[in-house]
C-alpha cells in the first residue's frame, strides 16, 4: 500500500541479528519457551526409564545404560539445568502476573537472577546426586 | 457467506474466552510444579543407576512414587498447554490443528506409560 514511512519504523523481535539489539528480559523470555519445548526430550527418557523397570531386568538394563551413557548423562546434565531455568522464569512470570517487579531495572535484575540462579541449581544438583 | 472475509466474519465477536483459563491452568500447574520438581528430581535423580532389584524396590515406596506419578502427571498438563501456545504463536491452519493434535496425544501417551510404570512397580 501507500507505505511512506519504510526506514523508520520499530523493529520486530523477530529480526535477530545486527538489526536487533538484544536485551536480557527478550533473550530469557524465549529460552523460557526453548527450555520449555526441549524438557520433552528429558521427559520421554524418564517415562522410558519407568516403563522399562515395570517391564523386566532386560528392558531395564538397556534403558539404565543409555541415561548413564556420556551421551545420556549430557542430556540429562541439559534436562536438568533447562528444568531449573524454565522453573526460576515460571517464578518469574508469576511475579509479574502478580504485578511486582514489572520496571525495567527490576525485570532485567529478575533476568540476571534466573540465568545466574539456573547455573547454582544445576551445580548443586549435580554434587548432591 | 462466501463472499465475507475472514476478518468481517470474525469483527464483533471479541476473544474465544478460554484465554483466561488457559492461563489460569498453567499458573496452577507452574505453582505446582515449583513443589514438585526439587522432589522428583533428587528421588529420580537417586534411582537412575541403580540395579534393577533396588530400582524396583525404591519406586514400590510410596514418596518416590507418588511424586513421580504427581510430576508426570502435572508436568505433562503444563506441557501440553506450554506447547499449545508456542504452536499457535509460529503456525496456522492446518499445521497448527495436526501439530496441537500430535502433542496432546504425545502428552496424554506418555504421561499413561509413565503412570502405568509406577503403579506397575507399586503393585
Amino acid at each position: 500500500m501507500a507505505d511512506v514511512n519504510r526506514g523508520n519504523r520499530p523493529l520486530s523481535p523477530f529480526m535477530l541479528g545486527r538489526y536487533y539489539r538484544f536485551q536480557i528480559t527478550s533473550v530469557t523470555s524465549i529460552l523460557t519457551r526453548i527450555t520449555g519445548a526441549g524438557l520433552l526430550v528429558g521427559a520421554v527418557l524418564v517415562v522410558w526409564w519407568l516403563i522399562a523397570a515395570a517391564t523386566g531386568p532386560e528392558a531395564y538394563a538397556i534403558a539404565d545404560a543409555v541415561i548413564t551413557s556420556w551421551f545420556g548423562r549430557l542430556v540429562m546434565l541439559g534436562s536438568i539445568w533447562a528444568l531449573w531455568y524454565h522453573a526460576l522464569a515460571g517464578v518469574r512470570h508469576l511475579i509479574w502476573d502478580m504485578g511486582y517487579m514489572l520496571d525495567l531495572a527490576q525485570a532485567e535484575l529478575l533476568g540476571w537472577a534466573v540465568i545466574a540462579g539456573s547455573v547454582i541449581l544445576t551445580l548443586l544438583t549435580v554434587l548432591i546426586l | 457467506m462466501a463472499f465475507v472475509t475472514d476478518r468481517k466474519r470474525a469483527a464483533g465477536l471479541g476473544a474465544a474466552k478460554t484465554g483466561t483459563m488457559h492461563h489460569w491452568r498453567m499458573m496452577m500447574s507452574s505453582v505446582a510444579l515449583v513443589v514438585l520438581v526439587p522432589l522428583f528430581v533428587l528421588t529420580f535423580g537417586r534411582a537412575v543407576g541403580m540395579t534393577h532389584e533396588a530400582a524396583l524396590a525404591y519406586y514400590a515406596r510410596p514418596f518416590p512414587a507418588i511424586v513421580a506419578a504427581l510430576t508426570i502427571l502435572v508436568g505433562f498438563d503444563h506441557f501440553r498447554h506450554g506447547i499449545q501456545t508456542a504452536i499457535e504463536d509460529y503456525s496456522g491452519g492446518i499445521t497448527r490443528k495436526a501439530l496441537i493434535i500430535v502433542m496432546t496425544c504425545l502428552s496424554y501417551g506418555a504421561a499413561a506409560v509413565g503412570l502405568f510404570a509406577i503403579a506397575r512397580i507399586a503393585f
